[in-house]
């Protein structure tokens, strides 16, 4: 054996190294060609009522958020930046996104030490979060929490929110409306639901079967995926089998959704009114191609709004379209539902996912 | 691969697997599943203990339990569980994960582990999904995608293999680091973006049936087939067992240990590769989210299956069956409108009973 050692190594070595380089080869052509920034579909800035727009003071913001890891959040952090980049009086420092909170605690130190005029923070972890963002708040820095709120009113000075229950209440009164519509007696309805241990996917359930109560209707089958396109294919299918005739589909992800398509197609099972969530440009389009019914946004454009906040906040300015000369300490974005009637009017805010 | 059998070594797995076991080795003798050995102590032994621990027997007490979770569907679900339609769909969904786990069989018969196949995955998903990948196969024909996503599992394997024989590094240390290094690199490639299949004819094929069968079912039976027949009835599978169940044994009975475990890593890999194509069929896309906690469900089925965590006996009737068992119960639980923490809780529950079984077998051969 140990004689024959060196002629294998050998010939493995030759062998991994043509392998690599192929590999290598290949992995340097890969997506650039179609890679299309998703903030370059964003509506142009300076629609305000007022001279708000216009060139003030220089004001240096810090913006921190999530990893990138599904197409939601990628698009809230090119958002974010593209819209930094409409004003000449904005200069944005981004830190690195990370799932980690006390890397991001620590980002947060560095933005204090730096002395930004205001901060734009998308928590991890709300909770993880708030305590260094309490800190920023004592050193005068005015920070805008986006998206996932902390445990503290202390912490922000403003509060830009989606709203998940409000998904589910949307979802659920179209639903209502579909039942009435079809004049449907006795309708199946059923869920996809994300995970199922966080909070966001409770609340969206919890305002999916508030809004169902209204009109008198419950969720039949309920399954809970991962926001991954195959977690979303795996529970799809079987949910096919669990009910053999489904009126309603409320699936809360666009992401997975991408998954459940691809399961309805392959059952062949479009009888069903099929609502998404979150609102990627793949939903988007299939409501324009009629494999989709609605779906009920989550606006990835929260944390731009988040910018716009920081910037009129630390230039001492309101929102002009308030009465209020003060921007307001919490905004909660509605859950449009977006149906064949006015996808053209939403498609530049689909996210590709 | 499989030209090295051939070579001259008169097949010296046999009595080395011997050693593994604690016990002469008839070859053949095994029913479906087993290796050659578990036979002989059946007959020894005799009674309930002596066919439990057969290959027949293990495999028996896996359909025992299959059988009453079907009871359970059909009871409770009715025609919904108990259509065609639905076994196809239970089959279907546990193709991609059974093609993997029959991979695994040979890396943790071949007293290995492997913890990266989910983030090899997703890799090769991603590679064969990519707008060059993609064009090239416009212009050519989508085979290409199925080579791309094989190659790119191959060159993993390779990778993990190597770091493991020949690097002498412990296999869960190298898989760890595959498992991150290989979905750090599908999400830079992918950009973190889901990468639709826009190729018709891969869909349609792999999408397609056979007489009624799903493409990727028959994939599965095929994959099962050959894993059984590679572990079982040659060379290969014989040298597998014995360097799992005492390498130095093997070494001492002329098997080349280092390169037979590098071939099992790379065997995996490829295994990974064709699992890529089948979720790429099955969800139409390509993304570095896929085949998450994958690692857990194949090693999970493996060892429910029968073949020894600390390597020397495998069975890949046992892994198909393991594999059988926790989809069809995804399929009871959603059928039945029940949620997916119940699911877990009993996943668990059927690990480690058959955990406690498996050892209770061994004891009881051991004495």
């Amino acid at each position: 054996m140990s004689a024959s050692l060196p002629r294998t190594t050998k010939r493995v070595a030759v062998l991994a190294i043509t392998m690599s380089t192929a590999l290598v080869a290949a992995g340097c052509t890969s997506n650039d060609p179609v890679t299309t920034p998703a903030a370059s579909t964003q509506q142009a800035g300076g629609n305000a009522a007022s001279d708000n727009d216009a060139p003030g003071d220089k004001v240096v913001i810090g913006f921190s958020g999530p990893a990138a890891d599904h197409g939601w959040l990628g698009a809230i952090n090119s958002a974010a930046q593209a819209e930094a980049k409409k004003f000449s009086d904005v200069e944005l420092k981004v830190a690195e996104g990370t799932n980690d909170a006390s890397l991001q605690i620590s980002q947060i130190e560095t933005f204090i030490n730096d002395k930004v005029d205001a901060i734009v923070l998308l928590p991890t972890d709300g909770a993880a979060l708030t305590e260094v963002a309490t800190k920023a708040m004592n050193a005068g820095i005015p920070v805008i929490n986006v998206d996932r709120e902390f445990s503290s009113p202390f912490a922000a000075r403003a509060t830009i929110l989606g709203d998940n229950y409000g998904m589910g209440v949307s979802a659920g009164t179209y639903a209502c409306k579909v039942v009435k519509d079809k004049n449907l007696t006795n309708p199946v309805i059923t869920e996809i639901a994300g995970i199922d241990a966080l909070p966001l996917t409770q609340d969206r359930s919890k305002g999916f079967a508030d809004a169902l109560k209204a009109c008198d209707q419950t969720v039949d089958n309920r399954v809970a995926a991962e926001f991954t396109v195959e977690s979303g294919n795996r529970q799809a299918a079987n949910l096919l089998q669990a009910a053999t005739k489904i009126d309603i589909l409320w699936n809360h992800d666009d992401d997975q959704g991408v998954g459940v398509m691809a399961a309805l197609d392959q059952a062949g099972r479009h009888e069903m009114a099929f609502i998404g969530g979150a609102g990627s440009a793949n939903a988007m389009r299939w409501i324009q191609e009629g494999k989709m019914a609605a779906t009920v946004l989550y606006p990835p454009t929260q944390a731009a709004d988040g910018i716009k906040l920081a910037r009129l906040i630390a230039q001492d300015k309101g929102i002009s379209d308030l009465v209020q000369v003060e921007v307001p300490r919490r905004i909660v974005l509605n859950a449009p539902v977006v149906t064949k009637e006015n996808v053209a009017e939403y498609l530049p805010l689909g996210f590709e996912s | 691969m499989s030209a090295d059998v051939t070579k001259a070594e008169h097949t010296p797995g046999e009595p080395v697997a011997g050693v593994a076991e604690g016990a002469p080795a008839t070859p053949s003798a095994a029913h479906a599943g087993g290796p050659p050995v578990g036979g002989v102590a059946a007959a020894r032994q005799g009674g309930l203990a002596g066919f439990l621990s057969s290959p027949a027997g293990r495999s028996a007490g896996l359909v025992i339990a299959l059988v009453l979770l079907v009871v359970v569907g059909i009871v409770t679900a009715g025609d919904r569980f108990a259509s065609p339609d639905n076994a196809l769909t239970i089959l279907r969904l546990g193709a991609t994960i059974g093609v993997v786990s029959v991979g695994m069989t040979f890396v943790i018969s071949g007293g290995g582990i492997d913890l990266s196949v989910g983030a090899i995955v997703a890799l090769s998903s991603v590679w064969a999904t990519t707008v060059a990948t993609q064009t090239m196969a416009a212009n050519y024909h989508w085979v290409v995608m199925v080579f791309a996503a094989v190659a790119v599992g191959a060159a993993c394997g390779l990778v993990n293999g190597v770091l493991v024989a020949y690097g002498r590094i412990a296999p869960f240390i190298v898989t760890l680091a595959m498992l991150a290094a290989a979905r750090g690199l599908a999400e830079l490639i992918a950009k973190r973006r889901t990468q639709i299949v826009r190729e018709r004819g891969f869909i349609d094929f792999f999408g397609g049936s056979v007489l009624g069968i799903p493409v990727l079912v028959i994939m599965f039976a095929v994959v099962a087939a050959i894993g059984w027949v590679l572990l079982n009835r040659t060379t290969f599978g014989r040298r597998t067992l014995a360097i799992g169940g005492n390498p130095e044994a093997a070494r001492l009975a002329g098997i080349r240990v280092q390169r037979q475990t590098m071939y099992l890593y790379i065997l995996l890999g490829i295994a990974c590769g064709i699992a890529a194509v089948m979720i790429m069929a099955r969800t139409t896309t390509g993304t570095s989210t896929h085949g998450q906690l994958y690692e857990l469900d194949a090693i999970a089925a493996v060892v429910i299956g029968g073949t020894l965590l600390s390597g020397g006996r495998g069975t890949v009737v046992g892994t198909v069956l393991g594999v059988l068992i926790f989809t069809t119960l995804s399929n009871v639980f959603t059928l039945n409108n029940l949620d997916t923490s119940t699911q877990a809780v009993a996943k668990g529950a059927i690990i480690v009973a058959a955990v406690l079984l498996q050892q209770r077998v061994s004891r009881t051969r051991s004495t």
